[in-house]
């Protein structure tokens, strides 16, 4: 099958025949990121441009050493030290930065909706990683990424995602994702950070935490988005964890072999606790790595629709696809 | 000058019936069959309604402050052609209408350029901030027609008595645009479904229903009558209803967009509809839609809402809220309430003309004899594409554009000049 997008924007406009070809691809890029050469020259010649309106650390680095494995060039811009801070509108910029010649612009904004009007103005490809509470389709690929590789399948899989739903694009997109390929996701939080209708998303609310938890194949946590949280929407952070939090008691009610993951950062002590972060069934650093190959994967689907080697790249032994 | 209307079918909010109107000196000299006067004009209304000027109890003509959006010369034109004679502007310019120098300002500039006749409505408090009364008095000598903060919500109880209170000793309209914004948590859109889809703030129905409710409370406790601006939600309309039921002197308008769009239309991020209040449900249409049929409604009002492209052509969050509305009012009105025969072309004339007239107390919206000549020629039988392009107005926000309607302004006449004629406009 081919990959015919021109963006990547959300979960919700990927079919689950395109979500699979996104996760075979990322696992032939897998093997590549963990042999001895991790350089290729699939994108050799094409830039990459991470545009980030929001602070992030992994998903910044991620994108940035995906790029560069892939033989693209990259730059990276500092939105607060650029013209943004004159007041030059998205649509210029992306304009700007589209007549220097980029191929791909990775954008990370706190509106949602920023990569679409961003997409309709550009010719490169966009990347959303990230925009206010509406997606982050690269974290669900991760996730959906981790979990296959464990269980070989989403289906039918229970995944319990807890925490700040409202404010939760990591939550949204896995969301649509998950029940897309099969799975069946439960959400819990407060009632405060619960969006309305959620369920019409294609999740199912539990009334508990020990209902959402019970017999789950994999157990997600989200931060606590403090910054977006624009008034109290719960008491105090201890009895947050008290009543919401995932621990070790209410995870033995999981399926035994359950994966614990988070998308990170962790607020340790509120959301987890620190022994199920460090957990035997966490897998929140896999989530890290896998996050390098998925975003491999796509780049390459997108900068590299015109590549005439991209056809046979997922049979390709890992040492004809390096350098 | 004698200006003969032949062969239309007049329209009042009374009776619907044949007949042809003669304007004299700017004067209605004569309504009757098959008139043989002669005149220096005929227009040939074969097929077409003859209304009554349509009045606007709501609009946003910019005008002073924000002239690249709109100014009082485009904005009456655009009303012009949309069939509107009257219209009673807003007072969130700049510098807000809080004062008699800006209300006579707009006064004279409307009497030196614009096309209709503009009726300015004047802050209910300083800066429209919901804070210290404005010089209500002085405005009103000034020619305001009635009070509102507009745009913003007086959220401050007893700042809204003693407003009512004020307001009503001078006879004035009390203008509520109702909206608890602590409620409506930063809200972009309607809270529901799509909000959530979206990653969109929403603004919850309850923001708006529950200032519905208290500005009815308080209209009944101190016994002033107050306007409900704008409503859009199903409850909104409930509460309404039973308020009149009660016999509270309240009356409530609704405008085009609450009664044919949804909360659908923001999909792909699209900041023309982009409102306050949101777009709403299905159930919400439905709702008005009765509300206007049985009386709930007073009004229809098009809360004209011009923005510059660069204020739509951003991230959703940051676009401006509203939406023109002179030049689809009529077409969107006559297409989803007459022609699909949920209310009569004289309940229209009421909702568009007559009634708007009687709330802001002036003498405008009756075709008969002896009164000034303000009439709108509409021609039902021309079915169209709206093209914003085409707008008088000096702004193209429309979440319209493309939509398939039937009905068309083909003479707007205005104290008995002829503004638009053949549908486009002459001045």
């Amino acid at each position: 099958m081919n990959f015919c997008k021109k963006d990547v924007l959300g979960m919700a406009e990927l079919s689950a025949e395109e979500i699979a070809l996104i996760l075979d691809t990322a696992s032939v890029m897998k093997r590549v990121i963990q042999g001895d050469n991790k350089k290729t020259n699939y994108l050799r010649g094409k830039t990459v441009l991470i545009l980030f309106y929001e602070n992030s650390t992994r998903t910044r680095v991620s994108f940035e050493l995906a790029a560069k494995y892939m033989g693209a060039d990259t730059v990276n811009i500092n939105v607060s030290a650029s013209s943004v801070a004159k007041g030059e509108t998205l649509i210029d910029t992306g304009k700007t930065l589209d007549s220097m010649g980029t191929d791909v612009i990775v954008i990370r904004h706190g509106m949602s909706g920023a990569p679409h009007l961003l997409a309709k103005h550009v010719n490169a490809s966009v990347i959303n990683a990230g925009d206010g509470m509406h997606e982050h389709p690269t974290q669900a690929l991760l996730d959906m990424f981790t979990i296959r590789e464990y269980y070989k399948t989403l289906n039918g899989l229970k995944v319990a995602i807890i925490g700040d739903i409202y404010h939760s694009r990591v939550a949204r997109s896995n969301i649509i994702g998950l029940a897309r390929m099969g799975a069946k996701p439960v959400v819990f939080g407060p009632s405060t950070l619960i969006p309305p209708e959620i369920e019409k998303m294609g999740a199912e609310i539990a009334p508990t935490i020990n209902d959402a938890i019970h017999q789950a194949d994999v157990v997600m946590g989200l931060r606590m988005q403090l910054e977006r949280q624009k008034s109290a929407l719960f008491p105090t952070k201890a009895e947050y964890a008290k009543f919401f939090g995932i621990n070790q008691v209410n995870l033995s009610l999981a399926k035994k072999h359950a994966l614990w993951m988070h998308p990170g950062p962790v607020n340790r002590g509120v959301e987890m606790t620190s022994g199920v972060i460090d957990g035997m069934n966490s897998v929140i650093n896999e989530q890290v790595t896998n996050g390098v190959a998925v975003r491999m994967a796509l780049l390459y689907l997108l900068a590299g629709r015109d590549s005439k080697h991209r056809e046979n790249l997922i049979n390709l032994p890992v040492r004809e696809v390096c350098v | 000058m004698k200006i003969l209307i032949k062969n239309g079918i007049v329209v009042t909010d009374e009776y619907e019936k044949k007949q042809d109107v003669l304007v004299e000196d700017g004067i209605i000299s004569h309504i009757s069959e098959n008139c043989q006067a002669c005149a220096d004009i005929i227009l040939d209304a074969e097929g077409s309604y003859v209304l009554p000027g349509l009045v606007d109890a709501h609009c946003h003509l910019r005008d002073p402050g924000y002239e690249y959006k709109e100014d009082i010369a485009s904005g009456t034109r655009s009303a012009a052609m949309g069939g509107f004679t009257s219209v009673a502007c807003m007072p969130n310019t700049n510098p807000p209408a809080d004062n008699k120098t800006v209300i006579r300002y707009i006064i004279e500039k409307a009497n030196r350029e614009g096309v209709v006749h503009v009726f300015p409505i004047g802050a209910m408090t300083k800066g429209l901030k919901g804070e210290e009364l404005a010089e209500i008095g002085e405005m009103k000598e000034a020619g305001i027609v009635g009070v509102s903060d507009d745009g913003f919500c007086v959220e401050n109880s007893s700042v809204m008595k003693k407003v009512m209170l004020y307001a009503g000793m001078f006879d004035l309209p009390v203008i509520c645009h109702c909206e608890d914004t602590k409620l409506a948590e930063d809200g972009v859109m309607n809270e529901g479904e799509l909000s959530t889809r979206m990653g969109l703030r929403g603004k919850s129905k309850a923001s708006e229903e529950i200032v519905i409710a208290r500005d009815i409370i308080l209209s009944q406790r101190f016994n002033v009558p107050v306007h409900i601006c704008h409503v859009s939600t199903a409850l909104g309309v409930e509460i309404i209803r039973n308020a009149k039921k009660l016999g509270v002197k309240v009356t409530a308008e609704t405008c085009p967009h609450y009664f044919t769009l949804t909360e659908k239309a923001c999909e792909g991020y699209n900041t023309m509809a982009k409102v306050n209040p949101p777009l709403r449900n299905e159930e919400d249409i439905e709702a008005i839609i009765r509300g206007l049929c049985d009386g709930t409604i007073d009004i229809i009002a098009t809360d004209h809402a011009p923005h510059h492209m660069d204020e739509k052509n951003v991230e959703f969050d940051r676009a401006a809220s509203g939406m023109v509305g002179f030049e689809t009012a009529l077409p969107l009105s006559y297409t989803v309430l007459v022609k699909t025969g949920r209310m009569s072309m004289c309940d229209l004339v009421r909702k568009m003309s007559t009634k708007p007239a009687e709330i802001l107390k002036i003498d405008k919206g009756r075709l008969i004899e002896g009164k000034m000549a303000d009439i709108t020629v509409f021609n039902p039988n021309i079915d169209y594409i709206i093209d914003t392009d085409k707008f008088a107005s000096r702004s193209k926000n429309s979440p319209f554009h493309g939509f398939p309607v039937s009905g068309k302004v083909t003479a707007t006449i205005v104290n008995g000049k002829i503004i638009v004629k053949d549908g486009n406009l002459v001045v």
